[in-house]
């Protein structure tokens, strides 16, 4: 696998749940260039979740094409897929039997690497996310913070040196200090390897932070999608608008406080 | 020293059997809403059952012996089998199932690596209660022709000897002791 990122395009996806009497996801098309960071950013139950799981087919669309690079997600077994696809989630989900650095090791394993070679992407991978692999390697998840949990899922994550990773409201179960520097960190690993990552949140200022490209979806439905300012300056429609506007008004107001009590 | 043989012999077996039928029984059923519901129901009600009723219902049924003896036990150690594995199954997190299928394991990697690992410990309360139920009501055996170290009390009971009796009790509870402190240290192996 190459570094850098795959293109992600989705062309008319819609999913329906089995019990479900309307669209979770409706008609979505949408591209996400080779090396984007793209943040998929609406109200709790627009689909977010679920139109992010296409990707990896951890959902299977009951309608449309999802094409990594080029190629329908479905020319493979699901497995092979997500082999290539990193995948993070708010609840993180550690192996708690497994050490820190077999956890990390996890997709390598799959895909038969061998043990020197994944010794040595694990400590590589530790390092990238900044946790000292003598003392973290043999640690087991109960012994790690919130914050260090989550930068171990996504080390295993990227592991494998995935072309897209998916990411679910990864930071939204930690606290705002440690959310702010994993932030940083996600920003920073975007950086350096140019992976397409595709984030999921429902905070707007996660959104403007970390975005090349903020997709807002509302009610199963893409209604914006567009560089950070656009969406700022040139919201699509009122749900859009207020989806920011009321946002900036309350980061004003909290930026004000202080003032009042001085 | 051969009553002692045939207890052990006796607990063993129906441990064995139970085993190898409850706990691919309730990996089967863990993720089936109905026949886990069934199976869950029969656990439920063989639990209650009082093992000396089991034993001489197997009498009539199954007339006396080793046979029948093994049989009862096997009836007897299967509930708390059949729940814990599927307890412990079904208290692996979500999360944990959700992040393993992202790895892209396959449903087989994910029983094998994830899942039954982390069932393991709770499992294992199961098997160590089972046990200690097992050489317990073993003795009962005795009262349908199953041998084991319930003959001591048995006999001791006809012939009014006490220190027989005495034998027969103090050896069922030391072998469950040590039946159970050896799971014990397992089970704390088995911790995660
Ligand atoms: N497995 C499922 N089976 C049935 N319906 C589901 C399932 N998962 C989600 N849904 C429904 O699909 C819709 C979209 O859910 P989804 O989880 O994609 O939303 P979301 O935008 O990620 O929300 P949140 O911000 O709360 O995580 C919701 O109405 C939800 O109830
Ligand atoms: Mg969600």
């Amino acid at each position: 696998m190459a570094e850098g990122g795959a293109r992600v395009e989705l062309r008319g996806v819609g999913v329906r749940y089995a019990n479900g009497t309307a669209d979770a996801v409706h008609a979505v098309d949408l591209t996400i260039d080779a090396g984007t960071f793209a943040v998929l950013l609406g109200p709790s139950g627009c689909g977010k979740s679920t139109l992010l799981r296409t990707i990896n087919r951890l959902v299977e669309p009951t309608a449309g094409t999802v094409l990594i690079d080029g190629a329908d997600a479905r020319a493979r077994p699901a497995t092979e897929l997500r082999r290539e696809i990193g995948y993070v989630i708010q609840a993180v989900g550690l192996f708690p039997h497994y050490t820190v650095a077999e956890n990390v090791a996890v997709v390598p394993r799959l895909l038969g690497w061998d043990e020197a070679r994944i010794r040595e992407r694990v400590d590589e991978l530790l390092g990238l996310i900044r946790l000292d692999p003598e003392r973290y390697r043999d640690r087991r998840p109960r012994e790690l913070s919130g914050g260090e949990a989550q930068r171990v899922g996504v080390a295993r994550a990227l592991a494998a040196r995935p072309r897209v990773l998916l990411m679910d409201e990864p930071f939204a179960a930690v606290d705002a200090i440690v959310r702010a520097s994993l932030q940083d960190e996600i920003a920073r690993v975007h950086r350096e390897l140019r992976t397409t990552i595709v984030f999921v949140t429902h905070d707007v200022d996660e959104a403007l932070r970390l975005a090349d490209r903020i997709v807002v979806m509302n009610a199963g439905r893409v209604v914006q999608n567009g560089p950070p300012d656009d969406i700022l300056e040139r919201p699509a429609d009122d749900f859009v608008r207020e989806l920011v506007g009321v946002d900036a008004e309350t980061r004003r107001l909290a930026l004000e406080r202080p003032l009042i009590e001085r | 020293m051969a009553h002692l043989g045939t207890h052990v012999a006796l607990a063993g077996t129906a441990l064995v059997v139970a085993l190898a039928l409850g706990i691919p029984l309730a990996g089967l059923t863990a993720d089936r809403a109905w026949p886990r519901a069934v199976l869950l129901a029969l656990a439920g009600g063989f639990r209650v059952v009082p093992s000396l009723a089991i034993l001489m219902l197997a009498l009539p049924l199954l007339g006396l012996g080793f046979g029948p003896a093994l049989l009862a036990l096997v009836v007897l150690a299967l509930p708390p089998i059949l729940v814990n594995t599927d307890v412990g199954l079904r208290s692996v997190p979500r999360a944990t199932l959700e992040a393993a299928r992202g790895t892209g394991m396959t449903e087989r990697q994910i029983g094998l690596r994830v899942r039954w690992p982390l069932a393991l410990p709770v499992v294992a309360v199961g098997v160590r209660t089972a046990t200690v139920e097992v050489i317990a009501s073993a003795t009962l055996a005795a009262f349908i022709g199953g041998g084991g170290l319930g003959d001591y009390i048995v006999g001791g009971l006809q012939t009014s000897d006490f220190s027989e009796l005495l034998l027969g009790a103090v050896s069922v509870a030391l072998l469950a002791l040590a039946a159970d402190s050896a799971l014990a240290l397992t089970q704390r192996k088995l911790a995660i």
